[in-house]
């Protein structure tokens, strides 16, 4: 996701929010099964009615406290971090109550979990939410007791009156409670009272998550459901000329064999489906398809290519991009002293998630409901109410958990699918890609490349700098963007001002478009995951060429941005980077902004062979207030395993139109025994709350590369590396 | 199609399937056993790891026909009230993100704690490493199985008293 959107939803978001606290006083009852113990529910089957005195929050009689949780889980954390903000306002435990992910109501508002911008966007509407309803409440309490409401306070669950030992319950207060007007600006909390916010307390789905109850997509049955198997075209885009299902059909348990069609944003194919009562029986089944695919767009897809392509764009200028515009690099290149120029290449990556995608659809009288790990369920509806000529509110998401996700289950292919299919057989269809199928048909990370120049003046001070984004746009691919004059607004995440604050006198980035009809899209961090890898390898080129530390003229050029400072000191402290230096120890350094969150690495390496081993990787994060630092602790791992599996692992190649990679043996993830230690400072912050999901994987691949440079004299400036023989 | 009886989670059970059908596939759609997951079906990321007679072992590739008389166990019978010391360490550590390679990988690290209760570091890289998580949470994984071990070693010398 890039942060322009989410930022521009969000304040859209938080307007009709604030509307919706005000306005929402639905009341009805019901008597709600308990959650026997799982106080995740992911499924949203049954109603769930009490007293909705937002659509957040629902308090049934009996002092139940239901929170509905916007923001899908995929492993990020949302079902603990999401409704903690309203628990801890509303004055309830987070084990006291049950949680619900939402189900792509209006209601809800964006649903979205992208752009690392859950908790950023979260933080004062749903706090706010809680507040509200607790002031309701003890406004209700405060009634019943004919005194005023100074004299009470809410405790977990409970108002109580000061002083004295007479208490009255949630439940108990709800109903006259919902009948009082809503406060337009309740008051929030100091945050030095938090009692939840800031603690690492224990995620509430964890017990589910380690005695396999938890529901992912995956795990979805509904009665009379067929399981289908897709045969994707092997070039990605193509038509089905021919095909045979007589064998398929004949094999036990195939029910249909069906032709059907993948509709992405920016394209629509054809495949054959066979459905089965269960997932063996239509994976046999599609083993015995004959097909015969046309294939009519497959030379135009070639990673060689479109890499050279790139190069060729690179000599261009591009289109420049206004904000971030300063001086004239090009007056600054031509009188330096000093000029440096690199290239730095990053390759098309799929997600991978361990839960591959997975849609269970059944569609019946013009309505349609969906049982699915989805990372935005508002957007889904959208989009199937579209795609199947519905009204929005005649389709139901019921979210499961994710299985990971890290951007591509916001891409609803599998979805279409097994709705197309559904419809065609009157019956509750569920898809389940292969791995291979995971690995293989994309949307991918695009691959980039950076063509870098900088200018240093005599005393190694950078004169200017220039930074030429190319590659292809996901705005212009998914949505659909035409940039026919103007650079790609998403793109430049990480190397904006904001994100990257080096005073240089003279800079300059641009974008240059090069299209591919390769499925892309936002991969976890996205643009920043790739546009860093340069941005942060090149300052450190030019430290070299200057003859400075990198650390200190990183200080040095970022002296106005304290943040920044703050950061980069820690991290020296905590690496013990002069200590380390002087012992000779190859230790690279990066730091990035990126879903406003700034996180640096150091990451030590010492030669090994012809390559180096990772010996440690230190790192330091502001994401202004941490909600759970544990779980930030762990989101900084899982990024900088993730991050490292990019630079010296995986690589998507595709040859006219077929992806040469198709499962774990030529995709490799790093395993156990492959990750360097970490140690992981978060900063203690009362900033707004930044990213957390994502702005520990930028800096990544730049310090690593950073440290092999010194380690060995040799600079890497293509991404994946073989990092035995460097 | 064929009859073929089994010993899932010390209980008996029949189904009728076809006798290639790797077990994965018939404790999911056949038996309700889903917290076994499919992550590769060809053996690579160990997602599908469930025990053949106390060994761990890939159910996605297993046909259901080479099971024959030996005792299956999955995350949902390793322990009747899901207190094993594997599953207590996991869930005193916070070990999982997004969870869904962590059946597989708590039964790896059940299985390999059975054979050796005190696992160095290299012990614990070796028996784990055949189980991928795109989270990254192989550090707590690590930590994780060594806490299983103390506390497992607590309630046996505690049994011992």
């Amino acid at each position: 996701m890039s942060a322009n959107t989410t930022k521009q939803t969000s304040r859209r978001d938080f307007i009709k929010i604030s509307a919706q606290t005000a306005a929402f006083l639905a009341i009805g009852f019901e008597n709600l099964a308990n959650g026997k113990g799982v106080k995740v529910r992911n499924l949203a089957h049954e109603p769930h009615i009490g007293v909705e005195i937002n659509p957040y929050v629902l308090i049934n009689e009996s002092g139940k406290v239901t929170l509905f949780n916007a923001r899908p889980d995929m492993g990020q954390g949302t079902s603990q971090s999401i409704p903690m903000l309203i628990a801890e306002e509303l004055e309830v435990r987070l084990d006291q109550v049950e949680i619900v992910t939402s189900d792509g109501s209006a209601k809800f508002g964006s649903q979205l979990s992208g752009g690392s911008s859950s908790v950023s966007t979260r933080y004062l509407p749903m706090r706010t939410v809680g507040a509200a309803v607790k002031e309701m409440l003890v406004q209700a309490a405060a009634n019943h007791w004919h005194v005023p409401v100074s004299a009470c306070y809410a405790k977990e669950g409970r108002v109580y009156q000061k002083n004295k030992t007479i208490s009255l319950g949630y439940g108990e207060l709800v109903a006259s409670a919902a009948k009082l007007p809503v406060p337009s600006s309740p008051v929030l909390k100091n945050p030095a009272d938090f009692t939840q916010i800031g603690k690492s307390l224990p995620r509430p789905e964890i017990p589910s998550k380690v005695n396999g109850t938890a529901k992912f997509g995956m795990d979805v049955v509904i009665p009379g459901m067929l399981y289908a198997s897709i045969a994707h075209a092997p070039s990605i885009h193509a038509k089905v000329k021919s095909y045979h299902g007589e064998k398929a059909i004949a094999s036990p348990g195939v029910k249909f064999v069906l032709k059907t069609e993948r509709k992405m944003p920016h394209a629509s194919t054809e495949a054959v489906a066979v459905l089965a009562d269960s997932y063996w029986a239509a994976l046999k089944g599609k083993r015995l398809l004959d097909i015969e695919w046309e294939s009519t767009e497959a030379d135009a897809m070639n990673t060689e290519k479109y890499f050279n392509q790139l190069k060729e764009a690179g000599k261009s200028p591009g289109f420049e991009y206004k904000e971030s515009l300063t001086g004239d690099v090009n007056k600054a290149f031509a009188g330096a002293n000093q000029l440096i120029e690199a290239s730095y290449q990053t390759p098309f990556l799929a997600h991978a998630p361990m839960e591959p995608e997975n849609a269970t659809v059944y569609v019946q009288d013009g309505k349609v409901e969906v049982w699915a790990p989805v990372q935005g369920p508002d957007s889904l509806v959208t989009e199937l109410a579209t795609y199947l000529g519905f009204k929005k509110e005649h389709v139901k998401i019921n979210v499961t958990f994710l299985g990971g996700a890290f951007g591509r289950k916001a891409y609803y292919d599998y979805v279409l699918e097994a709705a197309h299919l559904s419809k065609q057989i009157n019956a509750p269809v569920k898809v389940i890609w292969t791995r291979e199928d995971d690995t293989q048909q994309g949307p991918f990370r695009p691959g980039m490349l950076s063509v870098m120049k900088g200018a240093l003046d005599a005393q190694g001070k950078v004169q200017a700098f220039e930074h030429r984004l190319n590659g292809a746009s996901i705005l212009n691919q998914v949505f659909q963007v035409p940039l026919d004059n103007a650079p790609d607004p998403w793109a430049e995440e990480g190397i904006n001002l904001p994100d990257s604050p080096y005073t240089f006198p003279n800079r300059r980035n641009s974008f240059s478009l090069v299209k591919t009809k390769i499925p892309i899209l936002w991969w976890r961090s996205v643009y920043a995951s790739t546009n860093l890898f340069g941005q942060e390898s090149f300052i450190d080129e030019l430290a070299h060429h200057a003859k400075k530390d990198p650390l200190a003229f990183r200080l040095e050029l970022l002296a106005g941005s304290p943040r920044f400072v703050e950061v980069l000191k820690k991290l020296a402290e905590l690496s013990n980077y002069q200590q380390l230096k002087a012992q000779g120890k190859a230790v690279g350094i990066a730091i990035a902004r990126s879903f406003s969150s700034i996180c640096a690495h150091a990451i030590v390496v010492e030669k090994q062979g012809n390559g180096v081993l990772i010996k440690k990787v230190y790192s330091v994060i502001d994401c202004g207030v941490a909600i759970n630092p544990r779980n930030i602790k762990a989101q900084v791992q899982s990024n900088i395993t993730m991050g490292l599996t990019a630079a010296i692992k995986n690589e998507i190649t595709v040859v006219n139109g077929q992806t040469q990679q198709s499962n774990f043996h030529d995709y490799a993830v790093l395993r156990q025994g492959e990750i360097p230690e970490m140690e992981v400072f978060v900063m203690p912050s009362s900033e707004a709350p930044g990213g957390v999901g994502e702005p520990g994987l930028p800096p990544v691949a730049p310090a690593l590369c950073n440290a092999v440079f010194l380690a060995t004299g040799k600079r890497v400036r293509t991404l994946p590396f073989d990092i035995s023989n460097v | 199609m064929e009859s073929i009886e089994l010993l899932i989670n010390r209980k008996k059970v029949k189904v009728e399937v076809d006798s290639n059908t790797p077990l994965l596939w018939v404790l999911r759609d056949h038996l309700s056993l889903v917290g076994t997951k499919y992550g590769c079906g060809i053996a690579q990321c160990g997602a599908c790891t469930v025990w053949i007679d106390g060994e761990p072992m890939r159910s996605c590739v297993l046909p259901v026909s080479a099971v024959g008389k030996s005792a299956v166990t999955t995350i949902e019978g390793l322990h009747e009230k899901a207190e094993h010391p594997v599953q207590v360490a996991w869930d005193e550590l916070d070990v999982p993100q997004c969870g869904y390679c962590q059946a597989g990988q708590i039964m790896t690290a059940a299985a390999l704690l059975k054979k050796n209760p005190k696992p160095s570091h290299d012990d614990i890289v070796a028996g784990m490493s055949g189980n991928i998580c795109r989270c990254g949470t192989y550090h707590r994984i690590h930590n994780a199985v060594k806490r299983a071990s103390e506390i497992a070693s607590a309630s046996n010398s505690s049994k011992k008293k």
